[in-house]
């Protein structure tokens, strides 16, 4: 799993059936001390994230498709599955 | 899965059969204000896509499970959707 900031929503109509009812966020991947690190990817929702949340990314298939809750959608492999609260991290002196 | 726009085709005349019968587009990767990031990807279509059009696409597995020739393919990334809109946060 990997932490990041949702920095859009991704609005299409015309897609493939697997994706059809699920809402696409576009997620910026951050390092653990909330610096964007690494580029762009897009995501299934499957917690009702929004833009500015800072969320935890699945980028595995099996595990995405548990996320939003159908096993046959085998198109689907990047899924939004939790909205962080808060990240405890020790400080590097 | 990521965003990208669409800026060319590839034709392929001589290819594996099981990439036979799908359009092939060239595709540059976006991120959240529609800037390039990062170099140009070929595709495969399953939305009929073209030229201009945003789109998203998927890598790996998933994107060969969407090549209608069968699943076990050499096809590593897969156009599934059109684009209408992208609501960014405005930068500060």
């Amino acid at each position: 799993m990997i932490i990041g900031d949702v920095v859009a929503n991704v609005v299409s109509t015309e897609k493939h059936p697997d994706y059809v009812g699920h809402k696409l966020l576009m997620v910026q991947p951050l390092d653990a001390y909330g610096k964007a690190k690494g580029k762009t990817v897009l995501a299934v929702d499957g917690v009702q994230a929004g833009v500015g949340d800072r969320v935890l990314l699945v980028d595995e298939g099996g595990s995405a498709r548990n996320v939003i809750g159908d096993e046959g959608a085998l198109r689907i492999r990047t899924a939004v599955c939790g909205i962080i609260d808060r990240i405890d991290i020790e400080e590097h002196t | 899965m990521r965003l990208g726009k669409v800026v060319g085709r590839v034709v392929s005349t001589k290819k594996l059969p099981c990439l036979d019968g799908l359009t092939l587009l060239l595709v540059q990767p976006l991120d959240q204000h529609k800037r390039e990031e990062g170099p140009l990807i070929v595709a495969f279509d399953t939305v009929k896509a073209g030229e201009g059009d945003v789109v998203f696409y998927e890598g790996g597995k998933e994107a060969a499970q969407a090549n209608p020739n069968g699943w076990f393919n050499p096809a590593d990334a897969a156009i599934l959707g059109i684009v209408d809109a992208v609501n960014a946060e405005e930068a500060l």
